[in-house]
């Protein structure tokens, strides 16, 4: 029986690897989602990682720690990193941690007929 | 004697309470914060308020599996009580029997992990902190830790 109450989809173009993450993020789901997106980054080493929070509907601190060590998995293969549509609970967490300024966070909009 | 009694303050009794104990298993951490998140569903708060109360849940829960039972991984009991009082107060513990924490104020700096490895932020306490409006730490090393939180709701206690 499996309790994953998390999934991870990926989408590469122009050597820049998305990892989509969906449903909640806490320190049971984390380690699956660090071990796919992982697995899916050092197999490709792409120019830059980003990682899709759009679909994310809970985080606590231990989704801190995922985002931090993703940054240090794509810096020790030379890739640049970025967190997509963190939305504003997930925000408050990562200015709570500083770690606003540690990485670049990119805004994009739902595009026509996608389902937000 | 009487005087003394007449000054003594009254402790307020809940108006309802719940109490939760769960095996310390990680896949209980969404478990007890959506438990939680139920029982004041009640007082009717905000998404704002309840996405706070089930934050400072989770992790004060991972932080008795993670920290807590970590000689003892995959055993173990937490025990979760949400109190609510008049004026909406939620009072909520966390209670595990594991390690304890030796230095709670070291424990409690934003940033400090004793498992860098596992990728602990270290931000636990912090989040607990600033999504409550009140945070108590007791621990006992050898004899477990107890997490105790206060939020008002916005609500009253009408719409109970």
């Amino acid at each position: 029986m499996s309790f994953d109450s998390c999934a991870v989809s990926f989408d590469t173009k122009d050597n820049v690897l998305t990892a989509a993450v969906s449903g909640e993020i806490d320190h049971h789901s984390a380690k699956a989602i660090r071990e796919k997106i992982d697995a899916e980054l050092f197999y490709l080493r792409p120019d830059k990682l980003i990682v899709d929070m759009s679909r994310v509907t809970f985080m606590d601190s231990s989704g801190l720690g995922l985002i931090m060590g993703r940054m240090k998995s794509a810096e020790e293969i030379g890739c640049g990193f970025a967190l997509k549509n963190p939305g504003e609970r997930i925000k408050r967490l990562l200015d709570l941690a500083g770690a606003d300024r540690i990485f670049d966070i990119t805004e994009e909009k739902a595009s026509k007929g996608e389902k937000k | 004697m009487k005087e003394r009694s007449k000054s003594r303050k009254t402790i307020a009794a809940p108006v309802n309470e719940m109490r939760l104990i769960l095996p310390a298993k990680s896949v209980n951490e969404k478990a007890a914060r959506s438990a939680v998140a139920a029982f004041v569903s009640v007082l009717d708060p905000t998404l704002s308020e309840l996405s706070d109360i089930k934050c400072a849940v989770s992790e004060a829960v991972t932080n008795c599996i993670v920290h807590g039972y970590r000689d003892t991984p995959g055993k173990g009991e937490i025990y979760i009580t949400v109190r609510i009082f008049e004026d909406s107060l939620l009072k909520i513990t966390v209670r595990d029997r594991g390690c304890g924490i030796a230095n709670i104020e070291e424990a409690r700096t934003p940033l400090f992990t004793t498992d860098p490895e596992g990728e602990r932020s270290g931000m636990g306490f912090a989040v607990m902190e600033s999504f409550t409006d009140r945070l108590t730490v007791l621990s006992k090393v050898g004899r477990g830790t107890t997490v105790k939180m206060e939020k008002r709701l916005g609500t009253t206690l009408d719409r109970v």
